[in-house]
């Protein structure tokens, strides 16, 4: 029997049926179930019903509104503090970083089960603001994701870059908006596409917070324990398709070291 | 005499963490002039252009622009530009647009700003590349660019850190013709930063050698080279023979191994640094030589040969267009004119010693091993156990301190870092022809300077060996 010669192209096979088995088969059952129906007949009134379906549709659409604020909001919070951080002097900054990355060590039911205490503790009943809770909730969740690629990004940039405009005329706060801000962009794009996606599909938050089906994930969820496996499938099918749109608009704008470095603390 | 248009008056720069890197720098800069500050890595010259730009603000001492003090004003309100290292040209923005940022800053109208970035564009020789961007240029391209885009602003002064540092040699001296004639065109004042004392000798009217945050001499190229001041200027431009040496006679120097004419008119007796350039020593026949010695290495540098002649102790570096032998026996001599001689630096190493409770005295923790009414003439024991000095005045251990002194061929340099009175890394060390003198560095913030014959390197931890009986002592009250 010929031994099983290491070649790079063998060393490839296990990845290969790891992709098979998890990402194709998968993705093939799930175009599968999208545009079929209950008799197995291709029909593509699983994506038609979608559209039509103001519930449906009510639903992208308050998925959508919940991810854009969450976003902006993560955005705002997350802009000042990497600038003020990256900017600061302290001798272990990437202790400070890992300051604002470590409640993500703990298990995120966890924490949303608390934020829902401590929700409740101000508001009485979360039923009263639900679009807010939500995007407290995700906020919460993907403020790090934000803060990170900023951070790494802005701290990244050439300090003699802001030296010359300042040597050419601009005082700090010219020097900051023609100069840091737009070199800083690719860290915001990275940002954006580490919040705004997750908090499309996202589950959990309103699930724990409300046990609803205001969203897509959770409607998701609906959909498949009732058992109708295609409508759910199409759902899933089009969130998919969001997502890569989003990707595809934003390729080339992302600081692909900063989120990299992100992902790795993770 | 064309008026001054910066002045630097006892400016001093120190760090928080205690580091000083300019200390009591005192200059005048005349309007027009292409003045060098030239030094060794560390030495102070680009903090101190920093300073002059705006980036730092000096500890203590004026800057005078035009008679006004600016110390104190931040970079943009100082009519000054500065080219970068490393360009910092913005990446964002194409060549059009970072020439541009400058003049937009003054809110000047468009007309006029494309006038501007068009002729600067001509006199940097890039003429049609508005629309670039920086990324699609080379480095001797992107070094024009941030030329051009600091003189479009037609500052008063023009700041260059070490702009040619990374280009190639040919590109390189090509860019020092061209900045040489870009000053003379355009009349700007140029303060030029740089450790290649062949760009500062090529392109300067006036050049401030510094080491160690302090200025060690001020003079045109000429001057420098010729007259050195001292060893650290003799060593750092140019090639050098250093030899130390002692006056013998009006108008005599013996030196190197053998005694030479000179035209320095020094009194006799007088201990003296001679320095000789590697170009002026004339090779000839052994009879006709001031010193002999053998060829030991012949080395072909394409404008001419290396030859290392040895004569006893001593070793002498030749340049010349015809090479001898190695292992020829050679005899070498030089015009008077050609040997600068200065008088030597006192080198001796001062430092305080305590005296502590058991009337001992300590250094560095180590006890002397001596006393302290062996070392003070005219000290006695009283019978309480205090000491008094001649004058019958108790000496009080707190309040005194001893002031020692040992000279640098008195003390030994050993591997042994815990055999020594005290130890420290070697921060310099320059040939003398017989000898090598150190200069460490100690953890006590204290340089001491050793002589030795054999050669440590740079960076060498080693450990001073200091015999008591070769220092002199001194007492000081508090």
């Amino acid at each position: 029997m010929h031994a099983l010669k290491l070649t790079r192209k063998s060393l490839g096979i296990p990845y290969a049926l790891f992709l098979l088995l998890f990402v194709a088969a998968p993705l093939i059952v799930l175009v599968y179930y999208a545009f079929t129906n209950g008799q197995g007949q291709f029909t593509v009134s699983n994506l038609t019903g979608f559209f039509t379906d103001p519930n449906t549709l009510g639903t992208l659409c308050y998925s959508f509104a919940i991810a854009v604020t969450t976003t902006v909001v993560c955005l705002l919070l997350a802009y000042p503090t990497a600038y003020i951080l990256a900017k600061s002097n302290f001798k272990r900054k990437s202790v400070v970083v890992m300051l604002f990355i470590m409640p993500m060590w703990i298990n995120f039911s966890l924490r949303i089960t608390a934020l829902k205490e401590i929700l409740t503790l101000i508001e009485g009943n979360l039923a009263y603001y639900p679009f807010l809770n939500a995007v407290i909730g995700m906020t919460y969740d993907f403020l790090p994701f934000m803060i990170l690629p900023i951070y790494n990004t802005i701290v990244k940039l050439d300090e003699s870059l802001i030296e010359a405009a300042k040597d050419l005329g601009a005082d700090e706060r010219s020097a900051f908006f023609k100069i840091t801000l737009p070199l800083s962009v690719p860290g915001i794009v990275s940002g954006i596409a580490m919040v705004f996606l997750p908090a499309m599909t996202n589950y959990v938050v309103l699930d724990m917070l409300y046990n609803s089906t205001y969203i897509m994930g959770s409607l998701i969820g609906s959909y498949f324990a009732a058992y109708n496996w295609h409508g759910g499938s199409m759902i899933a099918l089009i969130l998919l398709g969001i997502i890569c749109a989003f990707t595809l608009a934003t390729k080339g704008m992302e600081d692909e070291d900063g989120s990299a470095a992100g992902g790795a603390l993770l | 005499m064309r008026e001054k248009i910066i002045e630097l008056q006892n400016i001093t720069k120190t760090y928080d963490n205690g580091f000083t890197a300019v200390s009591d720098f005192n200059l005048y800069v005349k309007r027009g002039e292409f003045i060098t500050f030239l030094g060794p890595s560390g030495c102070g010259k680009t903090t101190t252009l920093r300073m002059i730009a705006g980036f730092e603000l000096p500890t203590e001492g004026k800057i005078l622009l035009n008679g006004k003090d600016i110390a104190n004003l931040p970079p943009y309100e100082r009519p000054i530009n500065t080219v970068f290292q490393r360009y910092a040209l913005f990446p964002h923005m194409n060549i059009y647009e970072n020439i541009a940022f400058g003049l937009r800053q003054k809110k000047m109208s468009e007309d006029v700003i494309k006038k501007k970035v068009k002729k600067v564009l001509e006199l940097v020789d890039l003429e049609g590349f508005e629309k670039r961007s920086v990324a699609t240029l080379s480095g001797g391209q992107q070094q024009r660019i941030a030329i051009a885009r600091a003189v479009v602003n037609e500052p008063e002064i023009l700041l260059l850190d070490e702009p040619l540092g990374a280009l190639d040699l040919k590109m390189r001296k090509e860019m020092q013709l061209e900045l040489k004639e870009m000053h003379e065109r355009l009349g700007i004042t140029f303060i030029y930063v740089t450790h290649d004392q062949e760009e500062a000798l090529t392109m300067s009217d006036t050049i401030v050698v510094m080491s160690k945050g302090k200025i060690q001499q001020i003079g045109t190229p000429e001057d420098i080279y010729n007259e050195p001041k001292n060893a650290f200027v003799a060593d750092f431009i140019g090639e050098s023979n250093i030899f130390n040496g002692i006056m013998t006679g009006k108008l005599k120097a013996r030196f190197g191994g053998g005694e030479f004419e000179c035209v320095d008119d020094i009194e006799e007796g007088t201990l003296i640094t001679a320095v000789v350039r590697p170009e002026d020593v004339i090779i000839t026949t052994p009879q006709e030589g001031t010193i002999r010695g053998t060829v030991t290495s012949v080395i072909f540098k394409g404008i001419h040969y290396e030859i290392v002649v040895e004569s006893g102790k001593n070793e002498m570096v030749i340049q010349s267009v015809r090479a001898p032998k190695v292992g020829e026996y050679v005899g070498m001599k030089v015009d008077p004119d050609n040997i600068h001689i200065m008088i030597a630096e006192d080198n001796t190493n001062y430092f305080m010693v305590d005296i502590n409770s058991d009337h001992r005295l300590e250094f560095n923790g180590k006890i002397l091993d001596t006393s302290v009414t062996k070392i003070i003439k005219g000290s006695r024991r009283l019978e309480n156990g205090s000491i008094a000095d001649s004058a019958g005045e108790v000496i009080d251990p707190q309040r005194t301190k001893i002031s020692a002194a040992i000279h640098p061929r008195n003390i030994q340099m050993t591997d042994d870092i815990s055999a020594g009175n005290v130890d420290g890394y070697i921060s310099n060390l320059i040939y003398k022809g017989d000898h090598y003198s150190y200069v460490i560095h100690t953890d006590l913030d204290q340089d001491f300077i050793a002589d030795d014959e054999y050669l440590w390197n740079m960076g060498d931890h080693v450990g001073l060996i200091m015999p008591v009986d070769k220092m002199t002592f001194k007492l000081v009250r508090k």
